[in-house]
């Protein structure tokens, strides 16, 4: 677990046993943003503080990437061992919607309003063979 | 002074092996420098676009280096519609009499393939798979299906249209109509959208020549006025591509505020149109942006669409000519064959997808990533 590293610094806490999406917020007007961000897209203020932003939330919308992209897509992945994900959007406790990929892939499993749960997923390996990481959320009361 | 578009060109939309992009935009130039009874050497300024096939200027090579004002434009699928903004201003303030406005391209085949860093955004956004327009527009219907009760058989319904009327326009690609189970039983693209529910990125040429009002009929019998051209961009909140988060309060989208300004500046109201072409990249931006432009409200696509009020037959036809389903999007062209189309509809030239009723005043929506939109009014 340890060898694992994040894809890209800083988008949630890690390594940890709990992880939390992490972004920031503008002390002058309090809207948050995910990535953080040095400057507030509502207020054009450059008053920002890191913030947790927690890893619950439920689904506001989502879709199912069904064929495998080209680049900038970067994975171990081949056509044929491809398979289709889900990618939503789901709302936090701070109310800001984050865009992610969903564990479900199947109409079935997903239907807006459902609790989700951050999880954090392998993507694929470095030079060095360790894992690198990113999170993408599940539903809740499947990790449940 | 006012605004008169008096020369349409088009070169046709699909796939052209034996001509570059650029070629494709000379072409739809001859064409419409043809349908104003002028040449090149008249044009004193020139607005022109393209994603894909090099600089728009490059054009004088092809054309004629006549010295002329030429400008590139580039505002991704809206780069039409500002091109044709700029050359209405550039009017309208008395700078020029005449000039050309063109856009052209030519994609590979299959969706097309950003960079994160182009859109200030770093490349795990695009590694683990986040940088698909195809992805954003499954999830914009999907809400807007969710919130106001728009059925799967509606999205149906809009792209058998397209096919329909793209089989009437001797210039678009797709000129086949679809059966409800063809596009039905299509293979699923991003839920909800199956691939008869997209445009494709594809080729070709369009172009257009303007020039002041009071000198209009010395290029042809049957200008058509633009009466306003508006872009606009996105505001905080409202719900765009290539976005990792989205704002608590979900805001206007800029297609509303474009559309808003133009109704205002043309003093004329949605009412007041009779016939549209509106941004339709997929099935559910048709539907959405029906309600966006102020045509119908929120959840009233279902009825309309299945009561055809947008079918060439019905009170307000949109996307005569099929639309980006059936004509593929050419990213710098696109915009302006929708102008292209309603001055074509307003002239009373269409032929077998004729408008009936000698329709008036025409309106152009087009919108494009991350978040810009361009609306046109036009009459006769």
């Amino acid at each position: 677990m340890s060898a694992d590293k994040p894809l890209h610094e800083g988008l949630f806490s890690w390594p940890s046993t709990s992880p939390s999406l992490l972004g920031s917020r503008c002390i002058d007007c309090g809207e948050h943003a995910f990535p953080s961000q040095d400057s507030c897209r509502a207020c054009s203020g450059q008053n920002m503080i890191p913030a947790d932003l927690g890893s619950e939330g439920t689904l506001w919308t989502w879709t199912i990437q069904s064929f495998m992209p080209k680049t900038p897509y970067h994975t171990d992945e081949t056509p044929e061992t491809f398979s289709p994900y889900g990618v939503g959007y789901v709302e936090l406790a701070c109310g800001l919607k984050v865009e992610s990929r969903l564990r479900e892939n199947t109409p079935d499993n997903l239907k807006i309003g459902m609790p989700m749960k951050l999880e954090v997923i392998p993507m694929r390996k470095d030079d060095e063979g360790a894992d690198l990481v990113t999170f993408q959320f599940c539903s809740a009361e499947e990790l449940a | 002074m006012d605004v008169a578009i008096v020369g349409l060109g088009m070169h046709p939309f699909g796939r052209t092996p034996t001509m570059s992009g650029l070629e494709q935009g000379a072409a739809a130039t001859r064409a419409a420098l043809a349908d104003a009874g002028t040449d090149f050497k008249r044009m004193e300024f020139a607005f022109g676009g393209s994603q894909d096939s090099g600089n728009a200027d490059s054009l004088v090579n092809l054309l004629g280096l006549t010295g002329l004002q030429f400008t590139n434009v580039a505002n991704g699928c809206a780069t039409g519609g500002s091109s044709l903004n700029a050359a209405y201003s550039a009017i309208k303030s008395g700078q020029y009499d005449v000039g050309l406005v063109v856009g052209f391209d030519k994609h590979d085949r299959g969706a097309f393939n950003p960079k994160p860093a182009d859109w200030g955004l770093d490349d795990w956004y695009g590694e683990t798979g986040l940088m698909l327009t195809t992805q954003y527009f499954g999830m914009k219907i999907q809400r807007y299906m969710h919130d106001h009760g728009i059925s799967k058989e509606t999205l149906i319904r809009v792209a058998e249209k397209a096919f329909r009327n793209g089989s009437l326009t001797p210039t678009a690609w797709r000129q086949t109509p679809l059966s409800w189970e063809e596009i039905e039983n299509a293979p699923m693209v991003s839920e909800p959208l199956n691939k008869y529910m997209f445009c494709s990125p594809a080729e070709g040429g369009c172009a257009l020549i303007v020039c002041r009002a009071d000198i209009a009929h010395e290029f042809h019998p049957r200008p058509i006025y633009l009466k306003t051209a508006v872009v606009r961009s996105r505001n905080y909140g409202s719900f765009e591509v290539f976005s990792p988060s989205q704002p608590p309060e979900v805001a206007s989208s800029p297609t509303v505020t474009a559309s808003q300004t133009a109704f205002e500046l043309a003093g004329v109201g949605p009412e007041d149109i009779h016939v549209a072409q509106l941004q339709d990249t997929e099935v559910g931006a048709e539907i959405m942006h029906m309600a966006e432009n102020g045509f119908c409200e929120h959840g009233e696509q279902e009825k309309w669409l299945a009561e055809g009020v947008t079918e060439l037959t019905g009170k307000l036809p949109v996307n005569t000519d099929g639309g980006c389903l059936a004509n593929g999007e050419p990213v710098g062209a696109s915009g302006l064959r929708q102008v292209h189309e309603i001055c074509v509809q307003l002239r009373g030239d269409a032929g077998a997808r004729q408008v009936a009723g000698e329709p008036k005043v025409g309106y152009t929506h087009v919108y494009g990533a991350p978040g810009i939109s361009g609306v046109n009014i036009l009459a006769r």
